[in-house]
């Protein structure tokens, strides 16, 4: 969700296969630059390789003009590669979340992108089975303005909702916030 | 002496190729192309059980990994322990197939899945490995030696290649186990079991691992978690291969066959879970 100046993302930790827990304490975003974070989930192999390609021309893209790429140019350029995966022989099924803080402009911006290509800015917005649970909670409480403590709760709220009713017990969760100083984890 | 008067004492009559004479079957030699099919009373009913054709049209051969593997970190290094059997549908093809691959002196690899699959890929792995120590004077670490096998994988994702290997050694950075799966996967960890037991290996490996064991500890862990898989699982069992991996590489620490291990667990008493409850002693009558 975004909040006053800043993103706040929320991203559980669990790397299943059927009926078996790999690994309890995977990170399931990657930061594209210092103020630009993209959450993705999706089948197992294509969502880290789409992933990791983004995330690597979008450092190029730096390298080569010396200049840090909003979140707005990510999320389009993101959205051109998800497209054309579309459009391809075998497409990749990863559905994303692009959470940044644009220096320019000093605003966050939070865009929502599917497999098929669609790309949404959203004040507020979730990928996968728990969107379902969580959506409502955003929806009552969330306003643009809110300060980085009212959206842990709020965040903390969703948690709370999940675990509560979600099926598989998740095993963890992974909060990140993306601000003027940068990308950091935070305890909720 | 008897070699030198065997290579004399051969016929030398053209008569010699009688027997392919007699064996040669018109019919057979110049029909259309065939295959071998299952000698069973259902051949399609048969090979159905292993093929898998709703999940994806273009490929229907799906395998199952029937298999137990596992490795986990601990002081003393790592611990590989694999079982060897490998199984084709419900028949057992050999007890006695090698799991772990020695891809290079201190890069291990597991095979679960396809066994050519895993035998073959991990082979190219170690020639690869081996181009990048020539090329950059150093040993590849183990976190690009599974990226190579993983990009290898995911560029023939949907084919049908079927593998859940773990790459296992020591580098630089100390101790690093890689799952790599044939769906692209690739994870860091600290502690993985990969096939069909492996549900049966964790719970025991989960409720006895403990990062401080000693080496002999660990390796009879891993040897125990790997038997009570293969007990509960039918698809795997055979010989308990268990490797230790050091920082001088990795080290074969022999292999138990699953029966005799299975009868001299069942001659020691359970141990006891709690530190004050007196051991049961077991008495199996069958």
């Amino acid at each position: 969700m975004t909040g006053k100046d800043f993103t706040l993302t929320i991203s559980d930790t669990a790397a299943t296969r059927s009926i078996i827990v790999f690994k309890n304490d995977e990170d399931k975003s990657l930061e594209l630059n210092k103020h630009v974070l993209m959450l993705y989930s999706g089948s197992p192999g294509d969502t880290l390789h789409f992933a990791e390609y983004i995330q690597r021309n979008v450092k190029l893209y730096e390298i080569k003009n010396g200049i840090e790429l909003t979140p707005k140019a990510t999320a389009t350029f993101t959205r051109r590669e998800m497209a054309n995966s579309v459009r391809s022989r075998k497409p990749y099924n990863v559905n994303l979340l692009i959470a940044g803080y644009d220096v320019t402009t000093s605003l966050p911006h939070l865009y929502w992108i599917d497999h098929l290509g669609t790309n949404a800015t959203m004040p507020y917005a979730a990928h996968g089975y728990g969107a379902f649970y969580t959506l409502s909670i955003l929806d009552k409480y969330h306003r643009p303005d809110i300060s980085l403590d009212e959206a842990k709760a709020i965040a903390k709220k969703c948690i709370e909702e999940l675990k509560t009713r979600f099926f598989t017990n998740l095993t963890g969760f992974k909060v990140k916030v993306s601000d003027k100083d940068g990308i950091r984890e935070i305890e909720i | 002496m008897d070699s030198i008067v065997n290579k004399f004492k051969r016929s030398t009559s053209t008569w010699g190729d009688h027997n392919m004479l007699v064996n040669f079957d018109v019919t057979k030699e110049f029909s259309l192309p065939s295959f071998d099919i299952p000698p069973c009373h259902n051949p399609i009913e048969f090979l159905k059980h292993n093929t898998d054709e709703k999940s994806n049209a273009e490929c229907r051969i799906k395998f199952k990994h029937g298999t137990t593997t596992l490795a986990f970190k601990f002081q003393g290094g790592i611990i590989v322990s694999v079982d060897s059997r490998a199984t084709a549908g419900s028949v057992i093809v050999t007890q006695n197939i090698r799991k772990i691959i020695e891809i290079n002196p201190y890069l291990l690899g597991t095979m679960a899945g396809g066994a050519a699959d895993c035998t073959f890929w991990e082979r190219e792995l170690g020639r690869r490995c081996r181009l990048y120590e020539l090329r950059n004077k150093e040993r590849i670490s183990v976190s690009a030696a599974s990226k190579l096998l993983g990009n290898i994988v995911y560029s023939f994702k949907g084919m049908g290649l079927s593998m859940g290997t773990m790459v296992v050694g020591w580098d630089k950075t100390g101790p690093n186990i890689y799952y790599v799966d044939a769906d692209g996967t690739r994870l860091k960890g600290d502690l993985f079991s990969v096939g069909s037991g492996s549900p049966f290996a964790y719970g025991v490996l989960d409720s006895a691992y403990d990062f401080d064991m000693s080496a002999h500890d660990a390796a009879e862990l891993g040897r125990r978690a790997v038997y009570h898989a293969a007990h509960r699982d039918a698809a795997s069992g055979g010989n308990i291969h268990v490797y230790h991996v050091k920082q001088s590489g990795w080290e074969n620490l022999g292999f138990r066959d699953f029966d005799d291990l299975h009868w001299e667990y069942q001659d020691q008493p359970k141990p006891s879970i709690i530190g004050d409850v007196q051991p049961m002693m077991l008495n199996i009558q069958d």
